[in-house]
């Protein structure tokens, strides 16, 4: 690992800010931070937001976990439970479609001059962000710990001894996904 | 000089095959675990920006709620990364020429009309939900939906399952049912 650079903080920054930049780009040249091809993909009419999502996890999860094999990289897993994955996630996927953008795609949409993605998006998300860490302590304590299972991953739930008995088929499955959408003409 | 000026031109069109996209930010993803440690991941920023404009009201005590002592609101690697989103994605924009502001989306504007008080109306509704259920759910389309699922993480993929559960539905609703 390149611990040497990653406590480099103000060229630490700077990689933060190019990364986010290429990722800014390809999100706008991949169309996905328009209102109308979102909407399509929330109706089921227009797949380029899958398209584009099941091939950054293809790609990236093949290198991470190639790069994690040769000791390059760790994992950054984050824990779950029924009280924090299952209600927040349906609330985030309602103003998903109220909004018609997602924080990054909001920010990017601002990008290409969408004011409704700036007061909407950018404010709105914030007030949301900001309106959750006002009732936090008591989500904490009644809601999120409830049925816990921490951060496992679909390696530790089947039980894989090696996790290429894993990446495989999810990548097969999701590349046929891919060919199927294409074959269909969706 | 004929594949540079090829290369050159694939910048000033306005979209990219998606399969192109995504094998990019795929590879992205792994930059950012090798260069820098870090998953991709949007919605802590917008967090950690709340928390400073309440600071900037409120006074230094905001830092002392227990959401922003896990999560103190400064500037991070994170935030640097969404001001390079927006920076990438108007240089995009920029190249091929689509900016054109715009407060109510054609879409939109073809089922529930022109009123731009509407659209900001729900768009702030929207945005409140986004925000407040991403925080609730620790991640979102980026950091569940793209760095959570590719290192296979559990609750990534019911996250992304119920964001796109969630918004489905409500689309369904909005312009099939409502807006028909």
């Amino acid at each position: 690992m390149l611990k040497t650079l990653h406590n480099r903080t103000r060229i630490q920054y700077f990689l933060g800010l190019a990364i986010g930049f290429f990722f800014g780009f390809l999100l706008q040249k991949g169309g996905v931070c328009r209102y109308d091809i979102i909407m399509q993909q929330l109706l089921l009419q227009d797949f380029t937001v899958v398209k584009i999502i099941s091939t950054a996890i293809i790609t990236g999860m093949v290198g991470v976990y190639a790069m994690r094999d040769a000791g390059w990289v760790s994992l950054h897993k984050k824990s779950g439970s029924l009280g924090a994955t299952i209600p927040g996630p349906l609330i985030f996927g309602i103003g998903f479609a109220i909004l018609g953008y997602c924080p990054g795609t909001s920010v990017g949409a601002v990008g290409h001059g969408a004011l409704d993605a700036l007061i909407g998006g950018v404010i709105g998300i914030m007030a949301g962000a900001g309106l959750y860490a006002a009732l936090y302590p008591r989500l904490k304590e009644r809601i999120l710990p409830f049925g816990t299972f921490g951060d496992k991953t679909l390696v530790d739930l089947f039980q894989a001894r090696n996790p290429w008995f894993v990446i495989i088929p999810v990548a097969v499955f999701m590349a046929g996904f891919l060919a199927i959408l294409e074959i269909v003409g969706l | 000089m004929d594949i540079f000026q090829t290369l050159a031109n694939h910048l000033f069109v306005s979209i990219w095959p998606p399969y192109i996209v995504g094998a990019g930010i795929g590879i992205l993803c792994w930059l950012a675990f090798l260069l820098s440690n870090h998953p991709i991941g949007v919605s802590t920023a917008f967090a950690k920006s709340a928390g400073m404009i309440e600071m900037a009201v409120r006074g230094p005590e905001v830092r002392n709620k227990p959401y922003y002592q896990e999560n103190p609101p400064t500037i991070d690697w994170g935030w640097m990364l969404v001001a390079g989103l927006f920076l990438g994605a108007f240089t995009a924009a920029w190249l091929s020429g689509d900016i054109n502001w715009k407060w109510v989306p054609q879409m939109w504007e073809d089922t529930f009309g022109p009123s731009i008080l509407l659209r900001l109306s729900a768009a702030l509704l929207g945005g409140i939900c986004v925000g407040f259920g991403a925080r609730w759910g620790s991640g979102c389309t980026s950091g569940h939906g793209i760095s959570g699922t590719l290192q296979l993480v559990l609750t990534s993929w019911i996250a992304v399952f119920c964001f796109f559960a969630g918004g489905v539905a409500v689309a369904f609703i909005m312009y099939r049912i409502i807006g028909v």
